[in-house]
């Protein structure tokens, strides 16, 4: 029983979804916005469970004393300092916006700002003409990166009409290759799951 | 010697790009800006609507896409309330609310836009796809009240918008998926118009959309940011951030044909 009613219920609401598509009909459209409507009061609750998932990994880290485990601590502080001030008295307290535009921007920021620093370094080791394919990637590379900057187009005036041919024409047509293999991939994966033949969102993966 | 060029250590290329980054900043360069087509073309759609249309604003990113998203964000707001083009601002991330509610504040005050007349931020909602579905319906179903917590029946700007008929264009800055999302289920289903604003590693992924036209423009990283910045003739951080990034650029291209010629010279060497 535990099983057969999330899959009744599965199939039920994807095959009435589906229709709803084809249908402009009045039933069928109010039947499309009433199960928007409940799909987001029931999203949040993602939340809820994203915050018991992190507070479960973190005590297990504690209790186990994995690598790093004191860091753990510091976790439990910044989530109990911002559900502490934001939940009761909401986003634009100044504590709250303060802690936020100068712990939290600039601390992702850094880290972002990082990635140049190790990008830079991996090119440098990774573009090496060792074949035809690799010669390739590291001239398309080159031209691209110096048709995004405006230094690119001093060095020679036809580079960022290069890039952007690139872009346009080899480029999209990987995407457009890529976009179809994945939608059709979601299509027949989605038909199994409103089927039942995949069943691991259920868990225990039979 | 050759050894050593080809398996640099890092710290160095490290110390290279900090140099790159900071003699710049201190020099002050400018370099000549050209105007890409994609954000030319969002341009001109913003620059043709009529006064008193009303745009979406999406902004969908969080602080570690801040540095190039804003000045696009920055840009395109100025443009719009210059024309007198109103502006709904909703965000699909958690930690975008604050940044995204501080620089509209911020340029409507530079402006001189009045809040709730020419512009709304209505804040954030969970549900990705689902707020973008539920809005094409009705936005008022969506978001009750903007972020300040008044309801939507009493801000002006709301009261001849019901959902995306009403919205000429919508500018999603994005440093995900959002764009893609965006067109499916609000240009696709709802024929919204979209354009985009997205973080240099996602540029690539948007160039199917432009090409079939479900995408209007596309400001593309921090250039196009500039290139922006270049069109609305007021120069701010995107234009002073792309010329630093040109010589990250240029010294990243120059490690690369050093560490080139290092490893032939060697191959040759050991042949």
């Amino acid at each position: 029983m535990k099983r057969q009613v999330p899959l009744v219920l599965c199939f039920l609401f994807g095959v009435a979804t589906i229709l709803t598509r084809f249908s402009p009909h009045r039933y069928s459209q109010f039947f499309y916005e009433e199960v928007n409507s409940w799909v987001l009061i029931i999203t949040p609750f993602a939340l809820v469970l994203a915050t018991v998932t992190l507070i479960r990994a973190h005590v297990t880290r504690i209790r186990r004393r994995t690598e790093y485990w004191q860091y753990s601590f510091i976790v439990f502080a910044g989530l109990i300092t911002m559900v502490v001030i934001g939940v009761p008295f909401g986003p634009q307290n100044f504590v709250f916006e303060w802690l936020f535009n100068n712990i939290q921007v600039p601390m992702e920021a850094t880290m972002f700002s990082l990635l140049a620093f190790f990008i830079a370094s991996a090119a440098y080791r990774a573009f090496r003409a060792r074949s035809f394919e690799a010669t390739l990637l590291l001239v398309t590379a080159i031209i691209v990166m110096l048709g995004n900057v405006p230094v690119g187009d001093l060095i020679w005036s036809e580079t960022s009409s290069v890039k952007q041919w690139i872009l346009n024409n080899p480029n999209l047509s990987a995407r457009r290759g890529i976009i179809l293999g994945v939608s059709l991939g979601v299509i027949s994966q989605s038909i199994r799951i409103i089927l039942g033949i995949e069943r691991s969102y259920l868990g225990g993966g039979d | 010697m050759l050894d050593k060029l080809v398996n640099m250590d890092r710290r160095i290329v490290f110390i290279l790009v900090a140099l790159a980054v900071i003699i710049p900043t201190k020099l002050r360069v400018n370099l000549p800006i050209s105007v890409s087509e994609p954000t030319q073309k969002l341009y001109d759609y913003i620059d043709n609507l009529e006064a008193n249309s009303t745009i979406m604003v999406a902004f969908d990113y969080g602080p570690a896409g801040l540095p190039e998203l804003h000045p696009m964000g920055r840009a395109v707001l100025k443009q719009c309330f210059d024309k007198d083009v109103r502006v709904i601002g909703v965000t699909l991330v958690a930690d975008a609310p604050t940044l995204a509610n501080t620089l509209m504040e911020e340029i409507a005050q530079e402006s001189g836009a009045m809040a709730g007349e020419d512009y709304v931020f209505l804040g954030y909602r969970p549900g990705g796809a689902l707020v973008m579905l539920g809005m094409g319906t009705s936005i008022a179903g969506v978001f009750e009240n903007d972020y300040n917590g008044t309801p939507l029946a009493e801000i002006p700007i709301m009261e001849t918008i019901t959902n995306y008929d009403q919205i000429s264009l919508l500018v999603d800055l994005a440093s995900g998926s959002t764009t893609e999302q965006w067109i499916n289920y609000a240009n696709t289903q709802y024929n919204l118009q979209i354009a985009s604003g997205v973080t240099g590693v996602i540029i690539a992924q948007m160039y199917p959309f432009l090409q079939t036209g479900q995408l209007v423009g596309l400001i593309a990283g921090i250039a196009g940011a500039a290139e922006y910045e270049n069109l609305i003739d007021a120069p701010a951080k995107g234009i002073q951030w792309i010329n630093i990034e040109s010589f990250v650029h240029l010294l990243i291209v120059g490690l690369v044909i050093l560490g080139n010629i290092a490893f032939f010279i060697r191959n040759r060497q050991e042949e």
